[in-house]
């Protein structure tokens, strides 16, 4: 793809346009619905949309008349301001909305909630829920487009597309790329959403934790497994570090948080293992000192985390934008990488 | 009463199938009184008087009665999921002659006058026969021996925590041998209550991809060696509950091998479908034991075959859409099976899996050999419980069709291969497929 020069003024607008495309599928639930050409696309537009959201002026009109509704049954501040930031640079109206605290106590279901918002013509619904399936059942119910924010420990695909994003602007490109997903993978789907997107763009995914914390069948994933951390981020390109819920360290996965980090935390000795150029992803929220050290973690040579979140925005802005592309003309679907 | 009222009836030009004799060929029936007056060998039979109404079978299948032991209603506690009336009309359309109700029912079946509240309601509809279980503990929380030896005497025919493991090894032996001391059965589903707590699948990469709460199959055998080693020890009958592990099955062979009084039971379900029918969240497969490794269904099929699993249940779980329609994880256990048991059992003969004498066994005979009823046999005396089927005419299942009050079917969709055709309970045409 032709970058402009750095001296003339970027007409990032045109680039848009001419990286647009529309996605092939009405919802965008897992990373197994893309294949790879559609992938470096949407990253190729995303690259774009990072451009803009430098820019002075942030604001486009992709998405002008459009409704994005954020259904949050578990609160995130993060991915959900991220969805509302991108959602509003491409000039969509957002809705906010957390039934934790509002229907769903009152016994309304999951699929109740998301008929009643279907009846206000949203036109992209963007969906947290702590079951796995959560938005994939959503997406059977309803006539909008549904973007899976995360559903339990199954999938979160806007999370992987930044992750590429990221390590792709900094190492150029993903194929080839040893990378080290490292912690909690049981109770993760930003490991499974990882697992499937990385490997699609070419790279070598570790799997790294203890026993207890790692999925059976995980070894059938195409990843190595590894219980040993130290083996498991020898000679990697990049440690991508996962939460650690807090209530599944006492006694009941491991046995403490000294214990947990002595072996699986991450810190300079560790690292050192890994190739000179290692790079230190993270999704945040973190527990400095848990899974990760401090002094890791803010080490700007080394860590990529504020990236990711920038990044975030940017990616977003290049699912919404090619999900509104594919209500607006289907057929554009199929035109093809 | 209008039994009496009827004419005999002989169902001639058929093709009779009855485990019992071992007899599979042509043969013919007369029915009077309720009950079995003659059995032949033979298509038709001569010298028949006026008065005999005849009912020409045009090569049809005639098999006894279906028996099946393990099916829930909503009632009494939660009749909109089902009550016996619905129940009892689901199982007429699937040639269910006689349903045994399992006893977590709200209030519990842990006394005779629960008890005795189904089977009078059940007298009323006039339908197929209702028995009844009882349960083993009180509530069915595994603590205290509910009343036993009352609920024997007022008609329950085993004692089941249905879906609740009896944890405490002490209660479940005091339950095996107190009941043992009532000729009663006990049924028990093997299931390890501390390694399954919260799982909705079986552990494995399916699960694992899926993001799903999952246990090791091995949760199974762990409680069934249990049960195994305290049925030895009471020397009660224990019936185990829906098998559905190859771990299991090995185990299962040891101890019968050793002579253990031991009957296991399978539900259609894990005959039918393995864990990837879970598929995209498919919360009509979402069932308790969850769906197996196809190489366990395999296993579980050859155990039919052999004799080695000797009884096959529609474990009959109403669920409603609102109990379904939710997140897998959060979504209602159990299938809705009475009216699919039959064509699925023949589907799976017709893929040559195994004899279609031994399924029919399996869903006839050897519940009532196990549960002491006189049905289940085309043997003269016997009662008239009979249905007639196709064995070969291909179906659709179609869940929004069926009698059942709550359509929780993982048929819906299907295609089987074997119709009922009508279901005759106590010499009375109950069901008829043209209706």
């Amino acid at each position: 793809m032709p970058t402009p020069e750095k001296n003339d003024p970027p007409d990032i607008e045109g680039l848009v346009r001419e990286r647009m495309f529309a996605l092939s599928g009405r919802h965008f639930i897992s990373v197994a619905s893309l294949n790879r050409p559609e992938a470096e696309r949407l990253l190729d537009l995303a690259d774009a949309f990072v451009s803009l959201s430098r820019a002075r002026e942030k604001k486009l009109t992709l998405l002008r008349g459009r409704t994005l509704v954020n259904l949050f049954f578990e609160s995130s501040t993060r991915t959900q301001s991220s969805f509302e930031i991108a959602a509003k640079r491409l000039g969509a109206d957002t809705v906010n909305m957390s039934p934790r605290t509002s229907s769903v106590t009152k016994g309304e279901t999951l699929i109740d909630t998301a008929v009643t918002l279907n009846a206000m013509k949203p036109d992209l619904l963007v969906v947290r829920h702590s079951a796995s399936g959560a938005a994939s059942l959503l997406s059977q119910k309803v006539g909008c487009s549904v973007i899976n924010a995360g559903d339990g420990w199954h999938e979160h695909p806007t999370q992987a597309l930044l992750d590429a994003l990221t390590l792709r602007r900094a190492f150029g490109s993903v194929e080839g790329l040893v990378v080290a997903i490292c912690g909690d993978v049981l109770h993760s789907r930003v490991a499974r959403s990882n697992v499937g997107l990385l490997q699609m763009l070419g790279a070598r995914v570790r799997l790294v934790g203890p026993p207890t914390l790692m999925p059976a069948g995980a070894d059938q994933w195409g990843a190595e497994v590894f219980h040993d951390m130290r083996a498991g981020i020898t000679g990697v390109d990049v440690v991508m570090m996962l939460r650690l819920q807090l209530e599944r360290m006492d006694g009941a996965f491991v046995p403490s948080t000294r214990e947990y980090f002595r072996f699986f935390g991450l810190d300079a000795e560790k690292l050192s293992l890994a190739k000179p150029h290692v790079r230190v992803m993270h999704p945040g929220p973190m527990n400095r000192g848990v899974e990760i050290e401090s002094g890791v973690a803010d080490d700007l040579d080394v860590s990529l985390i504020q990236q990711q979140v920038e990044m975030g925005v940017a990616a977003r802005m290049a699912v919404l934008a090619t999900l509104a592309a594919q209500l607006d003309e289907p057929s554009l679907s199929n035109s093809g990488a | 009463m209008s039994m009496a009222d009827l004419r005999p009836t002989a169902y001639l030009n058929a093709r009779l199938v009855d485990p019992d004799s071992g007899y599979d060929g042509p043969g013919a029936l007369i029915v009077a009184e309720g009950v079995i007056a003659d059995v032949a060998h033979r298509p038709c039979l001569e010298g028949l008087s006026a008065d005999v109404a005849i009912v020409d079978c045009e090569g049809r299948a005639l098999i006894p009665g279906l028996i099946d032991i393990r099916v829930k209603t909503g009632e009494p506690g939660a009749e909109p999921k089902e009550t016996l009336k619905s129940a009892s009309r689901a199982a007429a359309a699937g040639g269910v002659a006689s349903i045994v109700i399992q006893p977590d029912t709200d209030p519990a079946v842990d006394e005779p006058a629960v008890l005795d509240f189904i089977l009078r309601r059940a007298r009323d509809i006039e339908l197929v026969h209702v028995h009844a279980a009882g349960a083993a503990t009180r509530g069915l929380k595994g603590v205290n021996m509910a009343e036993l030896g009352l609920m024997a005497e007022a008609g329950a025919l085993y004692f089941t925590d249905v879906d609740h493991a009896v944890a405490d090894s002490k209660v479940f032996r005091r339950v095996l041998s107190y009941a043992r001391a009532f000729g009663r059965p006990v049924a028990h589903r093997p299931a390890d209550p501390y390694l399954t707590v919260g799982a909705v699948a079986t552990e494995g990469e399916l699960a694992g991809r899926l993001g799903l709460p999952s246990a090791p199959a091995i949760a199974e055998r762990i409680m069934l060696e249990r049960d195994l080693a305290l049925a030895q020890l009471t020397g009660a009958r224990l019936i185990v509950d829906q098998i559905t592990t190859a771990d299991a099955l090995e185990s299962l062979a040891r101890a019968r091998a050793l002579g253990a009084d031991v009957v296991a039971t399978a539900s259609i379900n894990h005959l039918s479908f393995n864990e990837v029918d879970i598929g995209d969240y498919r919360t009509f497969c979402r069932l308790d034991p969850p769906l197996r490794a196809e190489a366990d269904r395999q296993a579980l099929i050859e155990a039919v075959a052999s004799g080695l699993v000797k009884v096959i249940t529609s474990a009959h779980t109403p669920a409603p859409a609102e109990d379904k329609r939710l997140p897998f994880s959060e979504a209602a256990a159990g299938a809705v099976g009475l009216e699919t048991l039959l064509p699925a059992l023949l589907t799976l003969h017709h893929e040559g899996r195994c004899p279609l004498i031994d399924l029919i066994r399996a869903v006839t005979l050897a519940p009532a050999e196990l549960l002491g009823l006189p049905g289940g046999r085309l043997k003269r005396g016997a009662p008239a419980d009979v249905t007639l089927c196709d064995l070969d005419a291909p179906l659709v299942i179609d869940a929004a069709k069926l009698l059942s009050k709550s359509k929780n079917s993982p048929f819906d969709g299907r295609r089987l291969q074997g119709r009922v055709l009508a279901t005759v309970v106590d010499g009375r045409a109950i069901y008829r497929a043209d209706d």
